[in-house]
Formats: structure tokens, sequence, C-alpha cells
């Protein structure tokens, strides 16, 4: 099925496209047919700067699995940092 | 006579005069033919979409493919143009009803065009297939497993994906429509709803449902191909067009 459902965030971070490093300002997370996993769906991830166009993008696809394992990795990894040393903002 | 075509992208005029990208196909002989509209998957205006002109050129066809994400995305990728339209929530009825309109027209102005139209899509193309062919004058259209046609799609969906079954009066052409017997979208149950609408209008039709087949059984470079399923539909696109373009 293709679900054309899209979660949307705001964020803050760089990421590197194929133009190179770029600012990202927002995500999409959807779960729909992947272009290049070979399987019929999957949780697709894309970090984009819209106001740099389309090719502003950093996109992934991953199983299911994968992208809660990943969902967990990241709280964990946050958990074990001092708080708030990557938080917005801050400068060493 | 010759298998000789040519293939190459094009600007045409679609929705409100706009200029658009298109992918077109022809075959060189100067045999009088007909023309296809391929309205390209949610996916995009991809390699696999542009294959399927081709295929139509082989077989004789002028095929047009409207890049219909042009505006929003012109020169990216087509997975990068598809992200953006999908984030921006698809394209929009009316629009698309446009930019079809002006792929049938650039069709009929090419030398060798019998002023015939076939329109042909899959998943999202197969929903404005039957969008184009209730809003259009065109000879023959084949739906590939569009869904919310009949159904409302779940919570949460673009506006841009609202059910059209109340335009099937106005279809204009006969309707080929090829499905998945394991698709949820579109659903057996909702696709024979839509053949039951189109008894009931005295609309001609011919519907088939694959089985071991799910949705996106024609994409060649996705694991959703179904070789069997995909093999015989495009048999019966090739007969349905032979018929009536």
């Amino acid at each position: 099925m293709c679900t054309y459902q899209t979660h949307k965030i705001e964020i803050s971070g760089s990421g590197k496209a194929k133009m190179g490093w770029i600012s990202l300002k927002e995500a999409a997370v959807y779960v729909d047919h992947p272009v290049h996993l070979q399987q019929d769906h999957s949780v697709n991830i894309d970090f984009i700067d819209p106001a740099r166009g389309p090719s502003a993008r950093v996109a992934v696809e991953l199983t299911e699995e994968a992208a809660l394992a990943l969902a967990d990795a990241i709280h964990e990894a946050i958990a074990a940092a001092p708080p708030g040393l990557a938080a917005a903002g801050t400068r060493s | 006579m010759s298998d000789a075509l040519r293939a190459e992208t094009v600007t045409i005029k679609g929705h409100n005069d706009d200029e658009i990208e298109a992918y077109l196909a022809r075959p060189l002989g100067d045999e009088p033919r007909g023309g296809v509209v391929v309205i390209h998957h949610m996916p995009g205006y991809d390699e696999a979409t542009k294959e399927m002109v081709r295929k139509f050129a082989a077989h004789g066809y002028a095929a047009l493919c409207p890049n219909l994400y042009s505006r929003e995305a012109p020169g990216a990728d087509p997975d990068d143009a598809a992200a953006t339209v999908r984030a921006a929530g698809g394209v929009p009825d009316e629009r698309l009803v446009g930019d079809v309109d002006g792929a049938a027209k650039h069709l009929n102005s090419l030398e060798g065009a019998n002023g015939k139209i076939g329109v042909i899509g899959h998943c999202s193309g197969g929903r404005q297939t039957f969008l184009s062919a209730c809003s259009l004058r065109i000879d023959a259209a084949v739906d590939c497993y569009g869904a919310f046609v009949v159904n409302d799609p779940p919570a949460g969906m673009p506006p841009t994906m609202k059910p059209i079954l109340g335009l099937a009066p106005q279809l204009s052409c006969p309707l080929l429509g090829l499905f998945g017997a394991e698709d949820k979208f579109p659903s057996p149950a909702e696709t024979a709803e839509l053949s039951a609408e189109l008894d009931r209008l005295g609309k001609e039709h011919e519907f088939h449902t694959y089985e071991n087949a799910g949705h996106a059984f024609f994409a060649v470079d996705r694991p959703a191909y179904r070789v069997e399923a995909a093999v015989d539909g495009w048999g019966k696109i090739f007969d349905f067009f032979g018929r009536y373009l």
C-alpha cells in the first residue's frame, strides 16, 4: 500500500547531501515504499532544507526494526552524555 | 515497418499553460498512430516509468509522460522531487487534469497522430487515470491499482486523495482495470464496488484481479514485481489499446 501519511518536525542540524554539507531544517518520517531498499515498505526519513530546494535532502530507508533500534540508540547516546551537551545553541 | 524510435525530454504546456517537462517516445515510421499519456506513480518521473514510455513507442504508439513534479522540483532527481511533493500533500486534481490535457494535445499535434488518446497510470496514477477519463475526452483508459477512487483514505491522508466515484457518470471511454488480489489499497472489495457502479451506469469496462499479486506488481525494479501478472497485464494493455486507439 501507499500510505501518503507523513510526520513532519522542525529540526536543527547538518547533514551531507549530494551537494555537500547542508543545514537541516525539517525531518519527514513516513512508512511507505522505499526507492532503494529491496522490500515492499520501509521507514523513510528525509532530512531537508526546504529553502535550498528538493535536492537539499538526506534520505534514509530503514526496516522497522532498524528504525526502532536507531531511536533507542539515540536515546541511549544522549542519556550517556553529560546533560545538555549537544543541546541547541551550545558551544564549548 | 521500421522498429526505430526516438525518445527524449521535451517541454509541453500543462495546466494553466505552465511549461512543464515531459518524456516523449515515438516510432520513426510514418504510419498513423494513437497517443498514450503515461501518468507516473507517486515515486515520480523515474527510470522505470520512462522505460514504460519507450515500450509503448516500441509497440507503435507515441507516448508522453508529463513530469507532474516539474513545478515543485525542476531538474531534481525523481526521488528528491517525489519527497518534496509528498511533503506538500501531493498533486492537486485540477492541475493533474490540466497536465494530462496538455499532454494529450501535444500528442495530437505530432506528425502521424490519428487523434486517438489513451491514458494509463499506476498507483496514484491509477486514480488519476480514472479522474482524467472522467474529466476529459479520452478514447481508452487503463487504471493499474489506483486506490481511493471509491473508498475514503485512512485518516491523516492529504486532501488530494479524496474519492472520485461520483465522477463515474462522466467516464468518457472504455476502462481497463488491472489489480492485485493481495492489494489493500485498492482492495478487491473496492474495485468490485467500482465495477458494480460502472455496470449500473452502463459504462464499458474490463477488470482483472491477479492472484499472488499485490500493489505495484508491474514495477520491475521493486520486490512487488510479479512476473506472471505483469506479463499477462501488458498483453491485456496492448490488446485494449489496439482495439480503441
